[in-house]
């Protein structure tokens, strides 16, 4: 897969993507279909595991020929050593977890540098719908109160006070939405939020 | 029904199987060795001009080189991984030359407790030397060098074939790509002990054994062959399947108040440790048996599985089943764990089947599309690789 096929599909994942060193080693925590991990090692020769605990999904890694690993995130990352990975990613992942805290933890233990992205909570249509009495439903939060996966919300502001308390140390925060950087009021304008992080003292 | 079978374009059709004979003697891991002996060997597909697209499949406790399609003469005989191997299959033989290769000390042909001694001119029976995993990875790569392969587009097998599997990778490391190893375990556990060795002594003392010289006795300890087998069958079911195929459901539709068959779960268990012992070897069972215990790759690094796989070059897919509690999936995860931190390409699944330890040779489309997506990644390694 290359740049602009990675662009087509998932503009987010193309904007996190020029963060990632060439000829490094990369752990996906969540990798979903593995279309990251496509991109990294044929474009930029990295090599890693991506984690996933879906049927169809891992099915999806494997055919596209990524090494995936089935397991679900909520049991940590045990079998991983200390240090084993240049760069960790957790890409729209983390708003599912029950155990976020303790993820987070053993992504700072695993990984130099971690890139983690989660849908922004105060985005302006969220608030708006909250304002007026509903939970917000939106193109990047798009589920029901009720049937939602997304079990924690968490605002840019929010995120930043967790990430310093594991030891990671944000080295970039930027918002995006619809794959593009909103530079004016992005903890209004921008859906997804994405951070750039560095192991303390690494 | 059968006709069906034999006309699916999905079989690889009537097998014949061949003897390679070995007249160089094999050291054994135990010190013993054997002098000379033959092979049962089953291919299926081409083998490519560079040598390049051979896969082995290597066998569990009571299978054999019979691995896909059937015999001209029995059609019902039917290979044990007919629903994997082959054309347009997970592992697919239009794409693949698939060998199969009957383990020494096994009862399908090749070389075993029931054939003469060529020392004595009498059979072996129990003085057949014990062979262990490494013992039969030995004796696959002399097929291999026989038929000119160098080097294996995989190693595959489930349960102690996927022990095999994993053997090569570490004492044949340039001669596999990938090695995929489903259902297995990297050591048995005392509990896996524990019911082999119940399972051999029904056999041994079994008065039909004879110390295992039965055949001149013209007997065939056919009590311990049954109870081994209804031992050994408990243990590839899980509890939920049992639950479902049988319950407490009764033969009869009421209760005997005697020791014959009351329960449908019985009535199974007596119908296959019966069906076991017409075709397999007493001896044979305690010999595989025993190289299930020995198994054991990190005994020589102090117990340190990663230390143990450190010398491996093949790419993996580990695979195993949520149900199967005999070699259950934390024993995958160990194999993983120590691949991942030797940083081998490895991919695991952990498939939600049913059906216990025995969903390794059953039809779960997740299992078997998962396979055959990873032999697509092989196959397209390889046509990318120039000769």
């Amino acid at each position: 897969m290359n740049f602009s096929d990675l662009n087509r599909l998932r503009p987010d994942l193309a904007f996190i993507a020029d963060w990632i060193k060439a000829d490094t080693h990369v752990l996906d925590v969540g990798c979903g279909d593995g279309v990251m991990l496509d991109y990294l090692q044929t474009d930029k020769r990295c090599v890693g595991y991506g984690i996933e605990i879906a049927d169809d999904k891992v099915l999806a890694c494997a055919t596209r020929h990524v090494n995936v690993i089935q397991q679900d995130m909520e049991r940590g990352l045990s079998m991983f050593d200390d240090n084993a990975f240049d760069t960790v990613l957790c890409l729209n992942s983390l708003q599912m977890m029950k155990h976020v805290e303790p993820l987070l933890r053993d992504i700072a233990r695993v990984g130099r540098d971690a890139i983690v992205s989660f849908p922004n909570f105060g985005y302006w249509p969220h608030r708006t719908a909250l304002l007026m009495g509903k939970m917000p439903v939106s193109k990047s939060l798009p589920y029901q109160w009720y049937d939602t996966p997304n079990v924690r919300c968490a605002t840019i502001y929010d995120f930043s006070d967790l990430a310093n308390e594991v030891g990671l140390e944000v080295v970039e925060c930027v918002a995006l939405h619809e794959g593009k950087q909103v530079h004016v009021l992005p903890n209004w304008r921008g859906s997804l939020a994405v951070f750039r992080l560095q192991k303390r003292g690494a | 029904m059968e006709v069906c079978m034999s006309a699916s374009p999905q079989s690889v059709g009537a097998v014949v199987p061949q003897a390679f004979f070995f007249d160089q003697p094999l050291h054994l891991q135990s010190g013993a060795s054997i002098a000379e002996y033959t092979l049962m060997v089953e291919t299926y597909g081409t083998l490519n001009a560079t040598k390049s697209n051979a896969v082995l499949i290597c066998h569990a406790l009571n299978a054999s080189h019979h691995v896909a399609g059937f015999y001209a003469d029995d059609p019902k005989n039917i290979g044990w991984w007919d629903n994997m191997v082959g054309p347009g299959k997970p592992v697919d033989t239009n794409r693949f030359f698939v060998i199969g290769i009957n383990n020494l000390g096994s009862c399908f042909g090749s070389t075993g407790p029931m054939h003469t001694n060529p020392g004595t001119g009498k059979p072996y029976g129990a003085d057949f030397p014990v062979v262990t995993v490494e013992d039969w990875v030995n004796a696959q790569a002399r097929v291999a060098d026989e038929m000119g392969i160098q080097q294996f587009a995989a190693v595959m097998g489930g349960s102690l074939g996927g022990m095999q599997a994993l053997a090569w990778s570490i004492l044949y490391p340039d001669r596999l790509k990938h090695c995929v190893v489903v259902a297995s375990t990297p050591k048995l556990s005392a509990q896996n002990i524990a019911f082999n060795d119940v399972a051999r002594q029904a056999i041994l003392t079994d008065p039909d054994f004879h110390g295992g010289d039965f055949y001149a006795h013209g007997v065939v300890p056919r009590n311990g062959l049954r109870v081994a087998r209804m031992i050994g069958h408990i243990t590839y079911l899980s509890d939920d399947d049992m639950a479902e195929k049988f319950g407490r459901d009764l033969k009869t539709g009421d209760y005997q108040f005697g020791y014959g068959v009351d329960f449908e779960i019985e009535s199974y268990l007596r119908y296959q440790g019966d069906k076991f012992s017409d075709y397999f070897d007493a001896n044979t069972y305690l010999l595989i048996t025993k190289a299930l215990d020995y198994f054991d790759p990190a005994r020589h690094t102090d117990g340190n599985l990663t230390q143990a796989l450190a010398q491996t070059k093949a790419q993996f897919l580990i695979a195993s089943f949520m149900t199967d509690w005999r070699f259950s999936p934390e024993r995958s995860r160990e194999i993983v764990r120590a691949l991942i931190s030797n940083k081998r390409t490895v991919s695991y699944a952990e498939i939600d089947a049913p059906h216990g330890h025995d969903a390794f040779l059953l039809d779960d489309s997740r299992y078997l599309n998962l396979i055959a997506a990873y032999f697509d990644r092989i196959d397209t390694e390889l046509q990318g690789t120039p000769a």
